[in-house]
């Protein structure tokens, strides 16, 4: 470890070690420090992406692919179960081995990597940030560093130090439980959601295959529907019923900023990055390449900022956000309050219109469609992803 | 019956999962949370309950009454409280 940085980055998950590989890929000095024992560990997702996502950072390697899907199951709060055509595949990533090799893809490019390394607060002169405190093995170390890429997670502080409101509101804050089973027949090709009040209010429940006979099961409740039950019980009874004889090999909880892109996700030298800077498509809850997207940016323009002398560049990250993804969660945001309104009854009218339609033609496009004549409201939120 | 001011979260001891969840939607930054340690940062918290509510695992307890009488840490025995 070096005194001084030209880049912090706070967190070493998924977005925080794409940063750091894309700053240390420009010539920077870059330090992650992760408050974690491990890197990739404890998982806390749902694992699944898609290939056309992952392609755009590293080649897909069987090492970290438990499984490989190439279809959806959507089943309505009444059971019924709709297979849409997909054209495409999606891999349920061991998340474990996959962030292990981000941060060996940062660390290769010349980024510095310490483990067990709490953040604290910001180290300041004055007004001016100029690093952060560090808690490393019980030891109160201060770091120097020119730029702070915060990617610490839902839990993100760094940003509310600086004065960033990162706040999620209860309304968009997806409570989260999965637990990994074991000894279930599964069929290992196709990625299952569970839809309904009684399942998942507010939310989903999901079934992704880990491998043979393995599934990450895991659900993710809207708290203001779930009138004080909560997912840890929403899931086990979902488990119990559907998997009584299932080994449990993990239990985990979590929470997902189902929300828009945070106001500010740039500020003076502080960038805030993927979960912590609510990067998660708010629609599906998935934030693992949407939150490398945004740190590959932070990366790239601190670089930017650094060889230009001026920190004033940095803004230019919140620009190119919005422009790749931000304006895309924007609208997601709104299909997502909309079908946040659709009942029970309206999601089975919905599941039963998909089915009556030609086997080609149930797509998710097509069952897309079938829901816009329960919502024409959506019709407009929709125009307005393809118009852009 | 409380004083004003007093802390009436609670975080039962030994059981969190250290997910981040309740620290997401706490308007207060009133909660530190590292590696396996979490608490109230007393003099932020607002009794607003949104961790509570927010909580995946059933952790987070509000309780009226406050909490300086309920146990605040868990010794290293499990079923043990300090």
């Amino acid at each position: 470890m070096k005194p001084k940085y030209d880049v912090i980055v706070v967190g070493a998950g998924p977005a925080g070690s794409t940063a750091a590989r894309s700053v240390a890929s420009g010539g920077a000095s870059v330090l992650v420090l992760e408050k974690d024992r491990d890197v990739g560990y404890p998982v806390r997702c749902g694992e699944a992406v898609s290939h056309e996502g992952v392609v755009q950072f590293i080649d897909p390697d069987p090492r970290w692919i438990a499984s490989t899907v190439t279809r959806f199951k959507l089943v309505a709060p009444n059971g019924k179960e709709v297979v849409p055509r997909l054209d495409g595949t999606g891999y349920v990533l061991e998340r474990r081995m996959f962030d292990y090799e981000l941060a060996k893809l940062a660390a290769r490019a010349g980024a510095d990597i310490i483990t067990k390394a709490y953040v604290y607060d910001l180290l300041r002169n004055g007004n001016e940030v100029v690093g952060v405190r560090t808690l490393i093995d019980d030891r109160k170390i201060d770091i120097s560093g020119a730029i702070i890429v915060a990617a610490d997670g839902v839990e993100s502080r760094v940003g509310k130090w600086i004065g960033i409101d990162t706040t999620c509101h209860i309304r968009d804050m997806e409570s989260c439980a999965q637990m990994t089973i074991s000894g279930i027949e599964i069929d290992e090709d196709i990625l299952e959601f569970y839809f309904g009040d009684d399942v998942a209010p507010g939310g989903y429940l999901w079934v992704f295959p880990k491998g043979r006979e393995s599934a990450n099961v895991g659900i993710g409740i809207n708290v203001q529907s779930a009138k004080n039950r909560s997912a840890i019980r929403f899931l086990t009874d979902f488990v119990e019923k559907k998997y009584p004889k299932a080994a449990v090999l993990t239990r985990i909880a979590g929470g997902v900023p189902c929300a828009r892109t945070c106001d500010t996700i740039v500020k003076e030298n502080v960038m805030l990055v993927g979960d912590a800077a609510r990067q998660v498509n708010p629609l599906s809850g998935g934030g693992i390449i949407s939150g490398m997207i945004g740190g590959m940016i932070a990366g790239e323009v601190a670089v930017e900022a650094l060889q230009k002398k001026d920190l004033s560049h940095l803004n230019e990250y919140e620009r190119r956000w919005h422009r790749r993804l931000g304006w895309r969660h924007e609208v997601f945001y709104r299909i997502k309050e909309a079908i946040g309104e659709f009942s029970d009854e309206t999601l089975n009218k919905i599941a039963d219109s998909a089915l009556k339609l030609p086997q080609n033609k149930q797509t998710l496009g097509g069952i897309f469609r079938t829901a816009l004549w329960n919502q024409p409201s959506l019709l407009i939120d929709v125009a307005k992803v393809f118009i852009s | 019956m409380p004083t004003p001011n007093q802390l009436m979260i609670y975080i039962v001891p030994g059981k969190c999962d250290f997910c981040g969840c309740c620290v997401g939607v706490c308007p207060e930054d009133a909660i530190e949370l590292m590696e396996s340690k979490i608490s109230i940062i007393e003099e932020r918290c607002t009794n607003c309950k949104k961790c509570v509510w927010a909580c995946p695992w059933e952790v987070i307890e509000f309780h009226r009454d406050g909490v300086a009488h309920l146990p605040k840490e868990l010794s290293s025995l499990p079923n043990v409280r300090a």
